[in-house]
């Protein structure tokens, strides 16, 4: 199997209803079995890139193309199985109900003949290290071990380009190396021609053999091997969001004043529908704080950090809230609580943004939670205009919340959970595949909740920046890691 | 695995529509009793125990009596008269039409749902495709949505906590579910969305396509559409000699 070869030239496409391109006047060669890593500032049209050389950008009632873009001297359109993607979202690339059915799924599309999709399937399997049984369930595989088996079921149509748009943006640690590796180990078999997208740089670069940088609205503004192009550029890319290298981010914390304790829990043991994730703890959460809670996938993180914000019933236990916190509420267990006087005390934001969602535009999303707590007009528009204007997000008050791009969703909902100002934050993966700079908006936000406002902060997290940065106390579930 | 697995899913099917239609000619106890013994007994050598049975066909124990209660009731009355309070009245011929719609409904639904129920819907989608020569593309699109079943599942889960989280879940109980029905439709939309696009760049929707799993009929299959016309002529044949067919086109008299 050969590599497929790229060509570009003054592509450009525009969204339907979008007044500017999302991409223009792209020129770009890429050869066969070139490793490509492509960077640029979110908005800059990288992933409308790889789904237009993936055939998937839609037909003329989608948007406009201009200039022209072909895979191996063809429009990638018309091309079946000569180029394989795999998207961010680990639960988006899975299509079949068992793992050998959904491998097989691409063969069969590409009329495949029967006894070699079998053999296809398990050289695929063994290729991206991915070693379950053919017909074990897709619902039981870990988000890493979904990536790997989408990477699989690509390989399997032997296409000669594989197309990564952030295929570990949304993977815990050892996820992440896992499909790296995977992807390292068969771009060296196959000699596809690979085009990675990604902000998480350094883990590419053992990978990559060339990186590609767009700019919002234009081309390519830098092109050239990994060492060049970072050297050249790296504080532009960093501005940009790109996770640089070297470069750490750091986040100043002020004076740290512990106060009293807000939430506790007592030998609680959280879980669903009365079944428990972990062991009995005992856990504060104090004012001017902020706890990290940490460990393996399904150590039962986020079901504890649900059990917390009162929005989970505990299993075993007791989760109470203090007299300052409580205020006039008679209930000491926060699961007792009306949603509105739950809200205005404990603010939950969600690992998926778009589940918080409920109104039609930006600034209605964050009024919706004042306007329940009955708050006059005017305090309402001010909160609401302070938050957006604090988020960067004043330019979008009257978007569609379901249009924005990932770091726009998670800033609103950041915004929309800050609005009744709680004193409790209780964030869940709150930096899960942001870029740079929305990562470091959001963790500087939250630092100072903490040390100026004297929120208590509860923050669920596989980063480990965050946790250094934030990580006042730190809870890791399920042992060591 | 009983016999059952050894059938093409298409099959139950067809044979649950050639049985049905001459079971749904007649209300009697004969017909039903000895069509339901008859299946239980078919059931048994093929390896399905009562206790599957029961597993699979649990909600007509509840639809059964109701519908045989309903005739209890309210069916027109004639013979003898046994009580009479306000509309309800049990008479001889409503116990007798009340007996044999409930077993009727046992009969017709025992059978149907101890072989559809539990059915692959990858094995019903390959029939489907393969067997019964449905348009592929709208197969395998419908196969691809059941499974987004699961998932919205526990996003139905999430948004419900989500709205909590808010401070939303105030308003009336109907507006809230409405609300959150709301969201749930535009969440389904956009993963049904982003599907369509991962089953395109696997190249789906071209006209020639193989299929990794053969899905083909035998001899299995024969004996059970077999069956489910003997099952039906032996219980109509029954209720003929008794004497007791009572045919739908007569009316109840």
């Amino acid at each position: 199997m050969t590599g497929s070869r790229i060509r570009a030239r003054g592509w450009g496409w525009r969204h339907a209803g979008r007044a500017v391109p999302a991409v223009a006047g792209l020129d770009l060669d890429v050869e066969p079995g070139e490793r490509v890593l492509l960077l640029g500032p979110s908005g800059a049209g990288k992933s409308t890139l790889l789904a237009a050389l993936a055939g998937v950008l839609g037909g003329e009632d989608e948007g406009d193309e201009t200039g022209e873009l072909a895979v191996d001297g063809a429009h990638p359109a018309g091309l079946r199985g000569t180029a394989g993607l795999v998207l961010q979202d680990p639960q988006a690339n899975t299509i079949m109900s068992r793992v050998g059915d959904d491998v097989a799924f691409g063969c069969e599309n590409l009329a495949v003949p029967r006894d070699e999709i079998w053999r296809r399937v398990r050289e695929a399997l063994a290729a991206v290290g991915l070693d379950v049984a053919l017909d074990r369930s897709t619902a039981a595989l870990s988000g890493g071990q979904r990536q790997r088996l989408a990477l699989a079921g690509v390989l399997a149509m032997r296409p000669g380009l594989i197309l990564l748009d952030e295929p570990t943006a949304n993977l815990d640690p050892e996820g992440v190396v896992e499909v790296r590796d995977a992807v390292a180990r068969v771009a060296a078999e196959t000699g596809a021609t690979l085009v990675v997208v990604e902000h998480r740089v350094e883990t590419w670069l053992p990978v990559v053999d060339r990186v590609v940088v767009l700019a919002a609205g234009g081309g390519a503004v830098a092109d050239g091997s990994p060492a060049a192009v970072l050297d050249a550029h790296r504080a532009q890319l960093a501005h940009d969001g790109v996770w640089v290298p070297g470069l750490p981010v750091e986040v100043a914390r002020g004076g740290r004043h512990p106060g009293e304790a807000l939430l506790v829990g007592e030998a609680l043991r959280s879980g669903r529908d009365g079944a428990a994730v972990h062991e009995p703890l005992d856990v504060q959460v104090r004012a001017g704080e902020a706890l990290i809670v940490t460990g393996r996938n399904g150590a039962g993180k986020s079901t504890l950090a649900l059990t917390l914000a009162g929005l989970l019933p505990p299993v075993a236990g007791a989760v109470r809230a203090t007299a300052p916190l409580r205020g006039e509420l008679a209930a000491e267990a926060p699961i007792r609580w009306r949603p509105k006087q739950l809200a205005s005390r404990i603010g939950t934001v969600f690992q998926q943004p778009e589940h918080q969602f409920v109104a039609a535009r930006v600034r209605d999303e964050v009024a919706a939670g004042l306007r329940a707590l009955r708050l006059p007009q005017p305090e309402v528009d001010a909160r609401v205009g302070g938050l957006l204007a604090a988020l960067r997000l004043d330019a979008l008050a009257d978007a569609n919340p379901f249009t924005l791009s990932g770091g726009e969703q998670r800033r609103l909902s950041v915004a929309t959970v800050l609005a009744p100002a709680p004193r409790v934050m209780v964030l869940d993966e709150p930096t899960f595949g942001q870029d740079r700079r929305t990562w470091s908006e959001l963790v500087r936000l939250i630092a100072s909740l903490v040390d100026d406002r004297g929120c208590a902060v509860v923050a669920v997290t596989h980063d480990a920046d965050v946790e250094r940065v934030l990580g006042d106390r730190v809870l890791r579930l399920g042992g060591e890691r | 695995m009983s016999a059952l697995a050894r059938v093409n899913p298409v099959t139950p099917l067809l044979a649950a529509v050639l049985y049905s239609i001459p079971m749904l000619l007649t209300i009697d106890v004969v017909s039903a009793a000895v069509a339901l013994a008859a299946w239980l007994v078919v059931f048994a050598a093929a390896g399905i125990g009562p206790r599957t049975v029961l597993r699979r066909a649990w909600p007509l124990l509840i639809a059964a009596p109701l519908s045989a209660v309903s005739m209890l009731l309210y069916a027109e009355p004639a013979g003898r008269i046994h009580a009479q309070v306000w509309l309800a009245t049990i008479s001889d011929r409503s116990i007798e039409l009340a007996l044999a719609i409930g077993l009727r409904v046992l009969a017709l639904g025992v059978p149907t749902l101890v072989a559809l129920v539990g059915l692959d819907p990858t094995r019903l989608a390959d029939g489907l495709a393969q067997v019964a020569r449905l348009p592929h593309r709208f197969v395998l699109a419908a196969l691809a949505g059941t499974r987004l079943f699961g998932v919205l599942a526990e996003d139905w889960r999430q948004i419900a906590l989500a709205r909590r989280a808010r401070g939303l879940g105030d308003t009336g109980a109907v507006r809230r579910a409405l609300q959150a029905a709301f969201a749930l439709l535009v969440v389904a939309l956009r993963r049904g969305g982003t599907l369509a696009t991962a089953m395109e760049a696997r190249g789906f929707g071209g006209a020639e396509r193989t299929w990794a799993r053969p899905s083909t009929v035998g001899r299995a299959d024969a004996l059970l559409l077999i069956l489910a016309i003997a099952v039906a002529a032996t219980a109509i044949g029954a209720s003929l000699a008794a004497g007791s067919f009572a045919p739908v086109w007569e009316g109840a008299q």
